[in-house]
């Protein structure tokens, strides 16, 4: 076996790991009630933190406006999920689970199309900031969409909430009364879906190319590489990704509203990838999970917990750059002492 | 070393959680502490307080327990805070403040069998469809329609204009039932502003309604964008009559808030701090004294909120051993039957879990609330 199999099997082996764990776990009644509430939003930021990971950290572009795509997949899947209940009358949750994951990440995958046509024109600071606008655009018409169910049939309405039947998304105030269908099986199937796709991409013909145009764009394409084209591939997948993502998140709550996924969302998930490091996907999910729950074991802090938060992001991403302790974790892995610790010289 | 230390303090500080007394009744609550949204989360954890400390005070032992935690208006967050106070031990819950985080921990606590009394949250989806989810605030609709009656009742206006945020469900829920109800009522709306969370400048919007000839402008929204706004017609020299609603409750303790600003604000709230019976008298002395600031109608939604669920579990022999889910069953119950006079009116319930009591309005006057009706 390569190194790069095995590496894949180490990423693969924590996250089944985990998840044994945790079911073990609940079954012994062993896990506190605020942990298993946890668990969920665990899985949707680990698959927004992998799929980020894949725009910043293998195709190259800092995108900001992830929680857009979230936003996008979350009501495309709740609308979904909600119209084959009340609408259609399919009783069987999977079904309807099933089918908002794929509807959400259809959604969020023609968002990103469309978005990424304009956007992947640009480079660096400008792709940045456009990504930024688009997830407010996306938020702030996330807010003006009215959608009703009447019988079997969704009424739209754009800024015009007199729709006939039952609103189920209002505007401003979201959709409401969403049934709570996400599941935590669910949610380890989708980032075993995810780090499935993620790692094949970057493994493949096609990731090489996305990482080639990232090293160098001009030298990519003096070989012939069709940069749109795979610039496209990177940015589309990754939205597909967190729309899933985001239509889990979605059925998680009763309630959701466009104003949870502004630019705070995005810029959460992008801490996530920064600090489990750019490019690498086993460190995104440890810091999308322990960022996650963090702040939950910081309650005891209470009113200084928030400024408890920032300090320990600090000191983590202090911890992380320090030359001894790479050399030190890098040492753990076999085969990679030299290279690492030439690393750790520099 | 240096982390070591850390590490030290970091353990030492979560053993030091206050771990719930043997026999008291455990009441869990969350609210936004941190964030935009934050007065309204610490006014309701004071007010909570003190009602806390009165009944334990009168009981001479420790009756009730609060455990009050910061759910940072989110959804996602209010739920682990519900989740972390139901491992505390909490046997019912006394939140959440804000409208969408309150949607989603009812659901959950219909789910799981909890009972809920939310002080402030307005929305009619808060209590739509859960039988064990109970209101202290009016909903929404209420609100809009309460505002349109007595606007036109008290002769204040015809002619209205309304600036609200079409990105916020609590503003235009209620602004939603208004523009109905104004209709009816024969108000003329003149002009009609929206705006996001993230608006600053108001300049349109009041240029709109001053341009349009409104004499009063309807401003059902909270007070920090309502801050601006009255600080901006300020710079026009235009000054209609500004009628709010509760979520304006709280403008005068805005840090480095020009309160004269707000003189003549009115707004329709159940709630005054200068009124003069013993029950506010005391609340409104005990209040300022411990925090320093004149109580909110979010205070005193709060301090009937525990006062209600502790009258409801002596009512319905709730205790320390009562599990939530048996609780829950009780207090469902004992809510059809009480009846409470409190800092916000006398209350009483049904069982749709709305609450009815008689709205009043109050008007700011040199910087502090005054029943409109007294001047």
């Amino acid at each position: 076996m390569s190194k790069k199999t095995i590496d894949k099997l180490l990423t693969f082996g924590m996250v089944i790991a985990a998840f044994i764990v945790c079911q073990v776990m609940i079954a012994n009644g062993a896990m506190s009630r605020s942990l298993r509430g946890q668990l969920i939003p665990i899985c949707v930021y680990i698959v927004m933190a992998v799929s980020l990971n894949l725009t910043v950290g293998i195709s190259g572009e800092l995108s900001l406006g992830h929680a857009g795509f979230m936003s996008v997949g979350a009501f495309s899947g709740v609308v979904m999920a909600m119209w084959l209940k009340n609408g259609l009358g399919v009783s069987n949750t999977l079904i309807c689970l099933s089918a908002a994951l794929v509807t959400g990440g259809l959604f969020a995958g023609i968002a990103g199309v469309l978005i990424g046509i304009p956007v992947l024109r640009l480079r660096g600071d400008y792709l940045a900031i456009v990504t930024l606008a688009f997830g407010e655009i996306i938020r702030n018409v996330m807010n003006c969409i009215y959608i009703s169910i009447e019988g079997s049939s969704l009424h739209f309405g754009f800024v015009n909430p007199k729709l006939p039947g039952k609103l189920l998304v209002n505007g401003p105030a979201g959709a409401t009364g969403v049934a709570k269908m996400s599941t935590f099986v669910m949610g380890f199937v989708l980032v075993m879906i995810t780090l499935l796709v993620v790692l094949n991409l970057i493994d493949s013909r096609s990731g090489r190319a996305i990482m080639a145009i990232r090293d160098s764009r001009i030298a990519a394409e003096s070989v012939g590489l069709n940069v749109t084209k795979y610039k496209m591939m990177a940015f589309v997948t990754s939205a597909v990704l967190a729309g899933m993502a985001g239509a889990l998140y979605g059925l998680n709550f009763s309630t959701i509203t466009a104003s949870k996924f502004k630019f705070d969302t995005s810029i959460l998930v992008l801490v996530f990838v920064v600090l489990g490091g750019i490019g690498n996907i086993r460190g995104s999910i440890i810091a999308a999970t322990l960022l996650t729950v963090l702040p939950e074991l910081l309650r005891a802090f209470s009113d200084y917990r928030m400024l408890v938060y920032a300090i320990v992001l600090i000191l983590v991403m202090l911890a992380t750059n320090n030359p001894t302790l790479r050399t030190f974790f890098s040492g753990l892995k076999p085969g990679k002492k030299s290279s690492a610790a030439k690393e750790g010289k520099q | 070393m240096k982390k070591l230390i850390i590490a030290a303090l970091c353990l030492a500080m979560i053993a030091m959680t206050a771990l719930a007394s043997a026999d008291a009744i455990k009441i869990g609550g969350s609210g936004p502490l941190t964030g935009p949204a934050a007065d309204y989360g610490i006014s309701v954890k004071n007010g909570a307080e003190i009602a806390v400390e009165e009944i334990n005070a009168k009981a001479g032992e420790t009756v009730i327990e609060l455990n009050f935690q910061d759910d940072e208006h989110d959804p996602e967050k209010a739920i682990n805070a519900f989740n972390d106070v139901l491992d505390w031990g909490a046997q019912m819950i006394a939140g959440t403040v804000t409208t969408s985080p309150c949607i989603a921990v009812g659901a959950q606590a219909f789910e799981d069998r909890v009972f809920m009394l939310t002080p402030s949250a307005s929305s009619v989806d808060v209590i739509a469809d859960k039988d064990n989810v109970y209101q202290v605030c009016f909903t929404d609709p209420a609100q809009g329609a309460a505002s349109a009656d007595y606007i036109s009742g008290h002769k204040l206006a015809t002619k209205v204009a309304v600036i609200y945020n079409n990105a916020d469900a609590y503003s235009t829920g209620i602004y939603q039932t208004f523009e109905g109800a104004a209709a009816e009522k024969g108000l003329e709306l003149v002009y009609i502003g929206t705006f996001t969370d993230d608006t600053t400048d108001f300049s349109v919007q009041v240029t709109g309604a001053k341009e349009a000839g409104a004499e009063l402008v309807f401003l059902p929204i909270y007070y920090t964008p309502a801050s601006m706004i009255l600080q901006q017609a300020k710079n026009m020299d235009y000054a209609p009559i500004f009628f709010g609603v509760d979520g304006l409750d709280g403008i005068l303790s805005i840090e480095g808030f020009d309160t004269s600003l707000a003189e003549g604000v009115m707004l329709l709230t159940p709630f005054s701090a200068d009124a003069t019976d013993d029950l506010t008298v005391n609340f409104v002395k005990t209040y300022t004294e411990k925090f320093g600031t004149v109580p909110s109608q979010f205070a005193a939604d709060a301090y009937d909120t525990v006062y209600a669920l502790y009258n409801a579990s002596v009512k319905a022999g709730i205790t320390a051993e009562t599990k939530a889910e048996e609780a829950c069953d009780k207090l469902i119950a004992a809510f059809q039957e009480l009846e409470m006079t409190g800092l916000t009116g006398t209350m009483t319930w049904d069982s749709t879990g709305a609450v009815t009591k008689t709205p009043t309005a109050v008007i700011i006057k040199d910087g502090a609330y005054v029943g409109a009706d007294v001047q």
